[in-house]
């Protein structure tokens, strides 16, 4: 906002002209907030005649803008995000017509960044829900929208500094391993051999596989070995033929990723050793969770790490917008055991995921 | 021969040395169904490196052997998916999807082969964008998530996968029969030998009458079909293609290639070589899998080590002759 338009602003509202401070307000959209803020430098007094303005006009008139900035589709849990993200706009949009949700997807750090850029100078949003590609680039471009007056809803991947967001929605990783521990555990009444096939060496792959071996201690269930299978479904399969082929006997696979358990289950069938085994997967990936709901013996449950948690993001952000509730806070989902009576509450056949 | 070839030899004793070092490492290396994961795993890099092979001799390189190979594999399912609906016969069904992918995997070389002849741009930049392209296509495609198979034509297709003839699996004789048509190929025919002459020098090779564009946009196509039947082989293992699919195996043919002993910068190649260095890349994961001795987090130092030795063998040697 120029200085010329901020005079504009404080002409028009001593004259208290409504229309006009709409058509401004909506000129200058996000940026209101904003200007606000920079306004009461100038005068406290033309702040709260503004604000009392704004508070008046705003939800009922005033086009109220959502920024939506998620990593891109690369991967089958990606995918999901974008699709729970695709499916909440067009829900969003349709109940609520004086807000617009805006959502851009970014393949790195710094094309996220960019994405935030956008958002705040031609878009001018007023609130930002955002799934970090990574924590630490991101922390100082969420930080600078923040201070421009953004609303900031953290989904998933925490920044790195501490009190940046007003929202945070994250599933939990260290929970979803210890549940799939605890079944493991329970399911070989504490007694038996498993191996695990984890993700990648990253903080989420440390605080899950932690949160299962956590489940696992004082049982004796012995872990024979856990190896890296990058949460795809061709890694999934060489580690688990290797497996097979070095250990005769196997009670049980934790696959951590339901990409990683589609792989084991061939390998495993490859072998003709289904019998003797069972698996476990993770996320809620549609096509494991079609198995558990079918009763499949080799895969009897799933655990939960759903990529819809951006929908809890939006719909909670766009809640502040469109009302005064106080939502303010940390929002952690739980990662329940998906088993066959409760499969078809998390089946969903139109999710690519 | 009084003194070991090293150049010829180097990949060899790479090879028999981790084979020991495998049955070192565990008792279960040696055992049948081991081996002949092995073999069948490294039968999609194998042939894809065969046609890398034809390429790099040529002086050229292809970076978009991945994202090809996703893509194709995406193209059959949605085409095998898609005529579940007209056709009865899954056979004739398969059989189609075959065709299809080496259509698409030759159309795919020769456009990077134009793009590089014709349009005269680098083969590193004309193929690091079909790499962009097939990779977003194919992601495109599956709608960020997975492409599956139908399952009862999975079933069907899987035998070329997991069936097996004279106790190998069909994957290894592919790999087999087409490491054999490309020896012949590189090194009993005409074509092999303008092959060797482009990569050596090109405007020698112009002047001496040979078609240089036509000789180089011929190995992109041999690339792209080698590709093609890579694919064909690698759909049937898990019926589903993703972003994710191929991801590096570019990278992972170009070493095989040259941990072979091909010249990364043209004009020599050998086929054998390739063979063996694909079976070098998949060893060394599969010994790795089977020890617990080696932390997790240096598996990629250990593989890097590995390449260089390997390679060192035959350079070093190369080297101390000129």
């Amino acid at each position: 906002m120029t200085n010329n338009e901020m005079k504009a602003v404080r002409a028009h509202s001593a004259r208290g002209n409504l229309g006009e401070i709409f058509r401004l307000s909506t000129l200058c959209a996000g940026s209101f907030m904003n200007a606000a803020c920079k306004l009461a430098k100038h005068s406290m007094l033309t702040l709260a005649a503004s604000s009392l303005l704004l508070a008046a006009v705003a939800p009922t008139l005033r086009a109220q803008t959502i920024g939506v900035s998620i990593p891109a589709a690369t991967h089958g849990w990606a995918g999901g995000l974008n699709f729970h993200a695709e499916q909440t706009k067009a829900r969003l949009e349709a109940a609520n017509p004086g807000l617009k949700v805006v959502l851009v997807t970014a393949n790195s750090a710094s094309e996220q960044a960019n994405d935030l850029e956008d958002l705040v100078a031609i878009h001018r949003m007023d609130a930002l829900v955002i799934l970090p590609f990574e924590s630490a680039p991101l922390t100082g471009p969420v930080r600078n929208t923040k201070r421009r007056g953004v609303f900031v809803t953290v989904v998933d991947r925490g920044l790195s500094e501490p009190g940046i967001h007003d929202v945070y929605v994250a599933g939990n990783n260290a929970e979803m391993g210890r549940v799939s521990g605890e079944y493991i555990k329970e399911r070989l009444d504490g007694n038996g051999k498993i191996v695990v096939l984890r993700g990648m060496p990253t903080v989420i792959d440390e605080q899950r596989f932690d949160g299962f071996m956590s489940a696992l201690e004082g049982s004796n269930v012995e872990v024979l070995d856990d190896q890296y299978a990058n949460w795809n479904r061709d890694d999934g399969f060489t580690v688990m033929q290797d497996f097979l082929s070095r250990f005769s006997e196997i009670d049980a696979v934790w696959a951590q990723d339901d990409d990683i358990a589609i792989g084991v289950i061939q390998a495993v069938r490859q072998a003709r050793r289904q019998e003797e085994l069972f698996i476990v997967g993770g996320g809620g990936m549609k096509d494991i969770v079609k198995r558990v709901m079918d009763g499949d013996e080799l895969t009897p449950v799933d655990v939960l790490y759903p990529p819809s948690m951006i929908s809890t993001a939006m719909e909670l952000t766009a809640l502040k917008l469109i009302s005064d509730t106080p939502i303010e806070g940390e929002y952690i989902l739980g990662s329940p055991l998906i088993t066959r009576e409760n499969a078809e509450d998390y089946y969903f056949p139109d999710s690519p995921f | 021969m009084t003194k070991i070839d090293f150049k010829t030899a180097g990949p060899f004793i790479a090879l028999i040395a981790l084979f020991i070092l495998g049955i070192f490492v565990n008792d279960a290396f040696l055992s049948a169904g081991n081996v002949s994961n092995i073999l069948a795993r490294s039968s999609f890099i194998g042939i894809v490196a065969i046609g890398a092979t034809f390429v790099i001799t040529t002086g050229g390189i292809d970076l978009s052997v991945g994202s090809m190979a996703a893509f194709i594999s995406g193209c059959m399912i949605l085409l095998m998916n898609a005529l579940m609906a007209t056709i009865d016969s899954l056979v004739t069904i398969i059989f189609l999807a075959i065709v299809a992918s080496a259509a698409i995997g030759g159309l795919a070389g020769m456009i990077n082969g134009l793009l590089t002849t014709k349009a005269k741009i680098e083969a590193f930049i004309v193929t690091l964008g079909t790499m962009g392209i097939y990779r977003s296509l194919v992601t495109y495609m599956a709608d960020g998530g997975t492409l599956s198979l139908n399952f009862t034509l999975g079933d069907v297709y899987s035998e070329v996968y997991y069936g097996t003839l004279l106790g190998l699996p069909y994957p290894v004789w592919v790999f087999l029969v087409v490491a054999v048509i490309g020896y012949v190929l590189l090194n009993m025919t005409v074509f092999g030998r303008h092959c060797f002459a482009v990569g050596s020098n090109e405007s020698v090779a112009h002047y001496s009458a040979i078609n240089v564009d036509r000789i180089k946009t011929a190995t992109y196509i041999l690339q792209g079909l080698c590709v093609s039947i890579a694919t064909i082989i690698y759909v049937p293992r898990l019926g589903s293609a993703s972003g994710q699919t191929g991801i590096l195996w570019e990278l992972e043919a170009i070493a095989a290639v040259i941990i072979g002993g091909t010249m990364l910068k043209g004009g020599y190649g050998r086929i054998g070589g390739t063979v063996v260095g694909a079976l070098i890349l998949t060893l060394i994961g599969n010994i790795l899998n089977l020890t617990d001795a080696v932390s997790n987090y240096l598996n990629g130092a250990v593989q890097g080590v590995i390449v260089i030795v390997a390679v060192y063998l035959q350079r070093g040697a190369w080297r101390a002759k000129n």
